[in-house]
């Protein structure tokens, strides 16, 4: 615990305590596609890391080296379903030419987070959200959620390829966009240059009217990446991208990532610490809702500031 | 004796109690077919296939049959019962295609669009469709509709221009296809609902994800994926309506014509049969061979094709019913 | 400050895509899927409303409990009491007989159902028997039960000619209109009942009857009043069987002299066959007194779709598998 005094303790609890909305103790909500453990198991015989208030943060850095301009600005987001939070009080910054990872253990509000920056939160009716989420300094949720969602787009845990053949899964997307139909013809360009960004070109260019659901796995899995690029999004979320994934096609889609950051801003979701150094540049460690570290990957990594983080990207647990 | 009766039985005679009983029903089809089929014979013997035509005339031929008594001569046997063959297929084509319409546009409403409240009230509606008996069809059709065709929609002109072919009085296609279409439409609305409650919800969220607005993710992805169910809801529509016999007796106009299209909207008012129908409106004349034969042969052809019917409908639903297995 | 914020500060959604911006198609599926919606509300209030209206202008106690009479007028022609009673004991008939083949079937199926081609035929031959006409039903009836082998159930003439008509014939083969949704539902019960309540059973010695009588039948059997709610449901709205079967006539006749017997050999109407005789498509003249029996027709109906309703309920079963058993 290093450095906290009691006073510090009483003071964060209590500020913990008063950011609920009337709620009383924080009991973790689970984000939709994740399990909770009951607090009592993860907690070992001391409170959890206590949040820092706002001028104390010293374990979320600001870094000053970025790639890109910045894509999505995230300002003191909060979460929370039917009243209980998932996630509290985060604020980061998104780049483009960067792969931002969000770790932390089951539970910790990362998918919640992600999914709030393409709104799909709202499909859930009781979902709110506080806090500022700019995308290229507009507010996201003043701006229409369809075209919000060609701008930001998601790669899911599980590959849903659509029940058509490749092209139309590519061509899915971009189909819709305007008033009229595009042809075939119009799409065939935009379609292949999609699978070649997403490195499955080469594989399926024989026959683009095959049943996309008789792709292998990692197959499924970069035709969904393609369908998400076609759009030439600024954003690519990726929600545990290889958890359903051979070793093989993880290391396919990594690499894919690597290139894929130069054009986009990448966030992706992982619990696998081997792959979010692998494949960061940025990393934020979440848990219980709180961001409690953010910085590059060398520095979470190596030099974590928090006992928490220390703890997880040792193994301790998660 | 009755304590071997009273002790629980083994296993493999209560397997074979159970499954000769399960073979019954199969037997029972059999039996039917077979039946319906003897008692049909005659209509065959005397005809050939050539009753499924239309080269004689059908009102005539019946009432020959309906006069004739046991003993008859072979010649009363003379069949072409196309005009209500074609009865049964009309009614039935423009149900079907026009229910199915509205089937997927109610599965849509029920499933994606309704607010919870009138999604509760909207699901026993449509069970309550379903289970009103086809004789209150019939009366409310031939108490309300049929007049208000009759003096509301038909008027003189339309009238005169086929008064010497046959009258119209209200009753015909275009009232019997309208209680049918209401009639079969919930059958394919429960199939419809099914099915696409059954479409995997990640479907639905990548759609939405790549900025597709709800209504358009269902009309792209859930309809695409659903194409048996579909298929599979008007097929067993189609049994449904090929054998409705009680209200289509009721508002059809009883008269063995076939409406022509050419007629342009007379069409619609234009008296007919169907197969079903006429063997309920001849059912008292059972007692004479050739119009028993006839009306025998008529519920053959029904019955062939509810059994094709039925069984397309039944192997459609298979795969489906696969993914639906839980607990 | 914007119209998506809470009370507390937070925001509970964002700009959404409105219609305005939706294609044409979109638009027009949008207003038809509303259209159709309310449609088909309006129209199940309609049937409701009209018969209900004029059910009850009609409708009275003596027309309910008095007997039918041939009469030349209206005023003489009495009540339908004797369809009434027709409908109640088809019912009757019919489901008895139905419930126990239905329910083994569906045992068999479920728990044996080796070789399974044979399964697939059984629940195939099941499903043919469902999408069966009525008519057609009633004519095959009518030709096994005129076999001199039957007399003893049927209606016969002074000179000895079977009709092949009955009460109890008719109830018979109304049972096969009550078959398909016992079985299915009984099936669907069966299927959700966990396998480890069947290991368990075994696990303690119990032989595959047994198991069956203890432990699966009381366990399914909402599942089973269900589909008989509904068999019954589809029994008393049957009218082609009643005509072609039960004789159809306004009274119950009776044949021969044995107390129980002579009313099962007897023939007998139903309310649905009422219906059609008072209306303009049978003899006529009466449409008062066939809305007045539509009307009580309409109430079981509605009674009996109520008690699916509330036994789907009690059970919280899925809502999707709640709408198909009512309706297919």
């Amino acid at each position: 615990m290093g450095s906290e005094t009691i006073f510090e303790l009483q003071s964060a609890r209590h500020l913990r305590d008063q950011s609920l909305s009337g709620a009383g103790v924080a009991t973790p909500q689970a984000p939709v596609g994740e399990t909770v453990p009951p607090v009592r198991t993860i907690v070992l015989d001391r409170e959890p890391t206590p949040v820092r208030p706002p001028d104390e943060r010293q374990a979320v850095r600001v870094v000053q080296e970025t790639a890109g301009p910045e894509r999505l600005a995230l300002k003191s987001v909060g979460v929370s379903y039917a009243g209980k939070v998932a996630v509290r009080d985060v604020s980061l910054s998104i780049h483009q030419g960067e792969v931002l990872a969000l770790i932390g253990p089951s539970g910790c509000g990362k998918t919640t987070l992600l999914r709030t920056l393409n709104r799909l939160t709202e499909l859930t009716q009781s979902a709110r959200r506080s806090g500022e989420i700019l995308l290229d300094g507009e507010d996201i949720h003043d701006l229409v959620d369809t075209e919000l969602r060609s701008r930001v787009s998601m790669v899911f845990q599980q590959p849903n390829p659509f029940p058509m053949s490749i092209f139309d899964n590519v061509a899915f997307a971009l189909r819709e966009q305007g008033r009229r139909k595009p042809g075939r013809r119009e799409l065939e360009p935009q379609v292949i240059d999609a699978l070649e960004r997403a490195g499955l070109y080469e594989e399926v260019h024989g026959d683009l009217d095959r049943p996309a659901l008789r792709l292998s796995g990692g197959q499924q899995q970069r035709l969904c990446i393609a369908r998400a690029i076609a759009m030439r999004p600024e954003v690519l979320l990726m929600d545990e991208p290889c958890s359903a994934l051979d070793p093989i096609s993880t290391g396919v889609i990594e690499e894919l990532i690597g290139e894929l950051r130069r054009e986009l801003a990448v966030v992706i979701v992982t619990h696998n610490l081997a792959q979010a150094h692998r494949v960061a540049d940025k990393v934020a460690f979440m848990y219980l809702g709180d961001l409690v570290e953010y910085g590059s990957v060398r520095d979470v990594f190596e030099a974590p500031r928090a006992e928490r983080t220390r703890e997880y990207v040792q193994g301790a647990f998660g | 004796m009755r304590e071997r009766l009273r002790k629980p039985w083994p296993d493999h005679r209560a397997e074979r109690m159970l499954g000769a009983v399960s073979l019954l029903f199969a037997v029972f089809v059999l039996a039917m077919i077979v039946f319906v089929a003897v008692r049909a014979v005659p209509i065959f013997h005397y005809d050939g296939l050539s009753w499924l035509t239309g080269s004689g005339n059908l009102e005539n031929q019946v009432s020959t049959m309906t006069n004739a008594s046991v003993g008859a001569r072979p010649s009363t046997y003379a069949l072409s019962a196309w005009p209500i063959i074609y009865g049964t297929v009309i009614t039935s084509v423009i149900a079907v295609a026009v229910g199915l319409v509205i089937a997927i546009l109610a599965s849509v409403y029920i499933v994606e669009l309704a607010p919870e409240r009138l999604r509760r009230v909207t699901v026993p509606v449509v069970r309550l469709l379903a289970s009103v008996p086809s004789v209150i069809y019939g009366l409310i059709g031939v108490l309300v509709l049929v007049p208000f065709f009759n003096e509301h929609l038909i008027t003189t002109g339309q009238q005169e221009s086929v008064d010497n072919v046959v009258q119209l009085t209200g009753g015909g296609l275009g009232v019997a296809s309208l209680i049918l279409t209401i009639m079969i439409t919930p059958i394919m609305i429960a199939l419809i609902c099914e099915a696409l409650i059954t479409v995997p919800v990640s479907w639905k969220e990548g759609a939405v994800a790549l900025g597709l607005n709800p209504l358009r993710a269902i009309r792209s992805v859930h309809l695409r994926a659903i194409r048996p169910a579909i298929v599979a809801a008007a097929v067993l529509a189609s049994a449904r309506a090929v054998g409705e016999a009680i209200m289509i007796s009721m508002v059809s106009g009883g008269k063995f014509f076939s409406p022509k299209p050419i007629d342009g909207l007379v069409f619609f008012y234009e008296p007919l049969r169907t197969l079903a129908s006429t063997i309920v409106d001849f059912h008292e004349g059972l007692a004479s061979p050739p119009l028993r034969a006839s009306l025998y042969a008529f519920a053959l052809l029904l019955l062939f094709a509810a059994l094709f019917f039925s069984v397309a409908g039944y192997l459609i639903k298979l795969p489906l019913r696969r993914y639906q297995t839980r607990g | 400050m914007s119209t998506y914020a809470q009370p507390d500060g937070t925001l509970k959604g964002g700009r959404r895509s409105s219609p305005r911006s939706w294609r044409w198609s979109d638009r027009i599926v949008l207003v038809l899927a509303w259209a159709v919606g309310i449609l088909l509300c309006a129209i199940a209030a309609g049937i409701v409303v009209y018969l209900a209206v004029q059910g009850i202008r009609y409708l009275s106690p003596t027309l309910v409990f008095s007997r039918p009479q041939t009469s030349a007028s209206q005023a003489g022609s009495g009540g339908f009491l004797d369809p009434l009673l027709g409908t109640c004991m088809l019912a009757l008939i019919g489901t008895a007989v139905a419930v126990p083949l239905a329910v083994c079937a569906a045992l068999w199926i479920v728990e044996y159902g080796r070789p399974s081609w044979l399964a697939r035929v059984v629940e195939s031959t099941i499903e043919v028997i469902a999408g069966t006409p009525d008519i057609v039903i009633a004519l095959f009836g009518l030709s096994v039960f005129e076999l001199g082998v039957f007399a003893p159930l049927s209606f016969t003439s002074e000179k000895g000619g079977v009709f092949g008509q009955s009460l109890v014939i008719a109830g018979i083969m109304m049972s096969l209109l009550a078959i398909p949704p016992i079985f299915a539902a009984s099936r669907d019960g069966l299927q959700q009942v966990p396998v480890h309540l069947r290991e368990a059973a075994f696990a303690l010695g119990k032989t595959r009857i047994t198991t069956i009588r203890r432990v699966l039948l009381p366990r399914v059997r909402s599942n089973i009043s269900t589909g008989v709610t509904l068999g019954i449901s589809r029994i008393i709205g049957d009218t082609a069987i009643v005509l072609l079967l039960a004789g159809g006539t306004l009274r119950i006749e009776t044949q021969g002299g044995v107390p129980v017997l002579n009313v099962l050999r007897g023939t007998t109407g139903s309310l649905t066959t009422y219906v059609y005789e008072n209306s303009p498509a049978g003899e006529g003249g009466a449409p008062q007194k066939a809305y007045a029996a539509a009307f009580v027709l309409l109430m079981f109906v509605l009674v009996l779709n109520l008690t699916v309703e509330r036994i789907g309920r009690r059970d919280a079963a899925n809502s999707g598998a709640a709408l198909t058993q009512g309706v297919v």
